[in-house]
């Protein structure tokens, strides 16, 4: 795409490279034909046998909810676990928005080839092609499923079901209930999974958390598991196992993932050889209630729909400390409507983050420490009189005020971008499985459908679309060689991981130092969101990288873990899952300096247009970083990309 | 500003717990009800002491993990889950008493910790509409006016924290049974199962040990989500459905 790129290779030093993937199963064909192909093509497993296979389910918020339900469903016997009190729970529980579907309710142009397109558009062209027509085509089926459950999505006066347009897209195909869908959908999927329950397929383990993957002989046979209760580690085994543990954005501390969020299942199932997918691919938000002081312990997000009607302004001069009423129009910078004239406030989500942090970065920002811009209604309350804005975002203002206790009718309220959701994660090919056999990975958990960035409401199409209709088709193909000869739990395999997870909390309770876990967690949330946030450099990816290092050997020096193994124990399950957010945040820095590109929400600053935008180099980068553990090197294996159907453009929103 | 917390401390099942005070001498107001105890916790872990056990995870008010007693008022003094409530609505010099949700059928796990399994159970009785993966229907092929549609999902954003049981002088979880009953019960697609479905729910719902419900509407005045009271008038017709079908 650009003729001044030259690649420095500073990743080289850190890693090591493996054979390049070609086969991901994809059938090749007709795309609108390659899943109907590839459903006809996989084996089934007959009614009977399917009673005497056992799947283990690790997570359940959409993605895991609704695979154990289809599968208990189908009549295997299905463990799950997830780490809450109740699977209810799991954090998909928080999204806002809507999902996606390409019903054409609207008659206004939109079709199963328009969602693709724009899924694959969306992902700067760094997702699959077979795979986003899946997404799109299997869309249709989960309005129809969850409407049948009895999930209430908003409706017209006529009945039927309706729906917005989100998230920069010019059709209106996102179903919505309020600003709750994910909890709507959510409540769905465990529904039918306790109706599961009662039916006796699905046996449910709450407040127990994966420490570990068993594996014998080259498959996925097993977990470990702690009772977070008792703290009595338990071993789990099964013809398959299946994780939908949700993604990693909590490696930065501070995101808008629930706090419990980690990356320890998908982690611990890395080092036992499953490939990592572009881990350096993070979602960040634009508009969030910015942190207020050092005892912040999340971050929050407000609707993006509020960028359709409140300007975004800072002030022109650095460090002017005056009241936003006091400063006057001429003395306020309105910076996206001056750089993005067409698009003005509404341009994508990381560019107005980008914008954002440069502000700020000029000493410009707003409120406490200088990290906020201003998001300001007066103008909309003037045009459109405050009860208008009080029924479009009514309870957005009150979410404000009550976190805030600042009213943003009376004066603009302050954001600032966080952490919101990762592209990467596990690898996997079409059939969802990893690389390693028997090991599945669904939703935010794995790397595969949305590319270097996320539409709007396309995360929940992507959960219940593995879930519901594509694990539970390609995990059969799978399963119909099985039931496979039963592992003992007295396995060499068993104990040998058994007994690493048993040394690994001792050696956690043994260091006795004097730091506490959330301080080391802090603290690397400060490096990874300097130097792997919104905007990334060669210098800054190295500096961090060393960084880690050094944080994580004084970890397993000075930090302190209070109370014992044998009880619950919050401390040390805070303290196993920052021990691998260090070796994943090494590991993002490193694919990041890898990817001497921008593209989606992955910004190399050495890789910008004239005009400060994320500049690709498709003939260097259009292809899956799929990162094996290596110990000391990470081993880089690439997947190219091919695009048949869309072809690679650049994007504008000047 | 400073501040006293009394918090209830068990440590676990089987033990006997007890209110243990603490002092925190720089609180913010800024600072949300469960971030002034990660404070308290950072202060204990240093000193040496175990820090204080509670369920937490979204912090935003829809997860239904958090939920404590707060000066006896479940979830605290503002009508919200114990995430969002913020320390500005305590002033310097409080002493703030700090327990779990009491009710029996919730058994504390550790220190503010409760297990609200029950919950779960009773959903497992009947609290869903029994359609397979695969077999649902063209999803417009079924309106449903929009006024039922609206009620319908004013009763589905419960978010099972537990804060009825834990207000309702019965410990009676009737809201909870009832919010679910009333969801499913508005849709067309609920009306097969309405009847078995609400006998097997409330059977379920007593078979925990949960109180029975006698209208006080405490549960209704501390729900975060403002669950109405005639959620459960409407369970005790569908109940009176049932038993004149012989369903209960």
């Amino acid at each position: 795409m650009s003729d001044t790129y030259t690649p420095t290779g500073a990743a080289e030093q850190f890693i090591e490279h493996g054979e390049d993937i070609h086969d991901t199963k994809a059938p090749s064909g007709p795309i609108e034909r390659r899943w109907e192909q590839r459903q006809f093509d996989a084996k089934l497993v007959n009614a009977a046998n399917r009673r005497k296979i056992k799947i283990i389910v690790v997570g359940t918020g959409l993605a895991g909810a609704s695979a154990a339900a289809t599968l208990g469903e189908a009549g295997y016997h299905v463990t799950s676990f997830c780490y809450q009190d109740s699977p209810r729970r799991a954090h998909s529980i928080a999204a806002q928005g809507g999902i996606n579907a390409a019903k054409n309710y609207r008659n206004d142009g939109d079709s199963v080839y328009r969602l693709f397109y724009d899924t694959v558009k969306g992902g700067d062209f760094r997702s699959r092609e077979s795979n986003s027509y899946r997404l799109a085509q299997v869309s249709v089926n989960i309005i129809d499923q969850c409407v049948a459950q009895g999930v209430p999505f908003a409706r017209e006066y006529g009945g039927l079901l309706d729906n917005r347009s989100f998230g920069g897209v010019q059709v209106s195909r996102t179903f919505y209930a309020r600003g709750q869908t994910g909890q709507q959908l959510l409540i769905g999927a465990y529904q039918a999974l306790e109706r599961q329950v009662a039916a006796g397929t699905v046996e449910v383990h709450t407040r127990h958390e994966m420490l570990d993957l068993v594996m014998v002989d080259g498959k996925a046979r097993g977990v470990i598991v702690r009772d977070m209760v008792t703290g009595e580690i338990e071993s789990h085994t099964a013809d398959a196992v299946v994780l939908a543990s949700g993604g990693y954005g909590n490696v930065y501390f501070l995101s808008t993932n629930a706090m419990g969020c980690n990356v320890t299942a998908t982690w611990r199932a890395h080092r036992r050889g499953a490939y990592f997918g572009n881990p350096c691919y993070t979602q960040i938000h634009p508009t969030c209630i910015p942190v207020s002081g050092d005892y912040q312990s999340k971050l929050t997000l407000m609707s993006e729909s509020l960028r359709n009607d409140g300007r975004i302004w800072v002030p022109k001069k650095a460090g002017d400390d005056r009241h936003p009423r006091d400063i006057p129009e001429d003395e306020r910078d309105y910076y996206l409507e001056r750089i993005y004239p067409a698009f003005g406030n509404l341009v994508p989500r990381d560019i107005a983050s980008r914008a954002a942090k440069y502000q700020c970065d000029d000493g410009k920002g707003v409120g406490p420490g200088g990290l906020g811009v201003y998001l300001d209604f007066a103008d909309a309350i003037e045009r459109m009189g405050r009860p208008a804005v009080e029924a479009k975002y009514g309870n957005l203002f009150d979410m404000y005020a009550r976190i805030t206790g600042e009213d943003p009718y009376t004066e603009p309220m302050r954001i600032y971008p966080a952490v919101h959701y990762v592209m990467g994660g596990l690898w996997v090919d079409y059939d969802l499985q990893s690389n390693l056999e028997g090991l599945f990975v669904t939703g935010e958990a794995n790397f595969s459908d949305q590319g270097a960035n996320r539409l709007g409401a396309s995360a929940l199409m992507q959960g219940l679309a593995d879930g519901y209709f594509v694990l539970p088709t390609t995990i059969a193909n799978y399963l119909a060689a099985g039931p496979f000869e039963p592992v003992p739990e007295d396995h060499p395999a068993v104990l040998e991981a058994r007994q690493a997870v048993e040394e690994r909390i001792q050696k956690l309770l043994a260091v006795d130092g004097n730091r506490t876990v959330d301080s080391y967690h802090k603290e690397l949330g400060h490096i990874m969101w300097e130097y792997c946030g919104m905007e990334r450099t060669e210098e800054g990816l190295t500096k961090a990288i060393g960084l880690i290092r050094e944080l994580r050997d004084d970890f397993w020096k000075n930090v302190k873990v209070t109370g014992e193994a044998e009880e619950l124990n919050q401390t040390l399950e805070r303290a196993g899952r920052v021990v691998d957010f260090f070796e994943l945040g090494e590991l993002m820095c490193i694919d990041a300096l890898n990817r001497e590109e921008s593209c989606g929400g992955h910004f190399r600053a050495e890789s910008q247009t004239e005009d400060g935008e994320a500049l690709r180099h498709d003939d260097r980068f259009a292809y899956v970083a799929a990162w094996e553990f290596g110990g000391e090197k990470p081993i880089l294996h690439k997947e190219p990309l091919e695009y048949e159907y869309v072809e690679m453009k650049a994007r504008s929103y000047k | 500003m400073k501040i006293t917390v009394n918090v209830w401390r068990q440590k676990n099942a089987d033990a006997k717990g007890e209110m243990v005070g603490y002092h925190l001498d720089d609180v913010s107001e800024d600072m949300s009800f469960l971030e002034m105890l990660d404070v308290l916790n950072e202060q204990l872990t240093l000193a040496g002491e175990e820090p204080v056990a509670f369920d937490h995870d979204c912090r935003e008010g829809i997860c239904g993990s958090c939920g404590v007693v707060i000066n006896g008022i479940a979830h605290g003094p503002e009508v919200t889950t114990t995430c969002q409530l913020h320390m500005r609505s305590f002033k310097d010099g409080d002493v703030i008493d700090i327990e779990p949700w009491r009710a029996g059928a919730f058994p504390i796990v550790k220190d503010l910790v409760v297990d609200r399994g029950a919950f779960d159970r009773i959903i497992q009785a009947g609290g869903y509409i029994s359609v397979n993966t695969g077999s649902a229907p063209e999803a417009n092929n079924l309106p449903v006016p929009k006024e039922d549609a609206d009620h319908a999902f004013a009763a589905a954003t419960c978010i099972g924290c537990g804060a009825c049981v834990a207000a309702c002088p019965n410990g009676s979880a009737m809201l909870f049974t009832a919010a679910k009953v009333t969801h499913l019960g508005l849709l067309p697609q609920g009306q097969p199962e309405r009847e078995s479905r609400v006998a097997s729910m409330v059977a379920q719902h007593d078979a925990e040990g949960f109180g029975s419900c006698t209208n006080i509407g405490e549960c209704t005045a501390a729900c975060p989500k403002g669950i109405p009271l005639d959620v459960i008038s409407r369970l005790n017709r569908d109940l009176l459905g049932a038993l004149a079908a012989g369903q209960a």
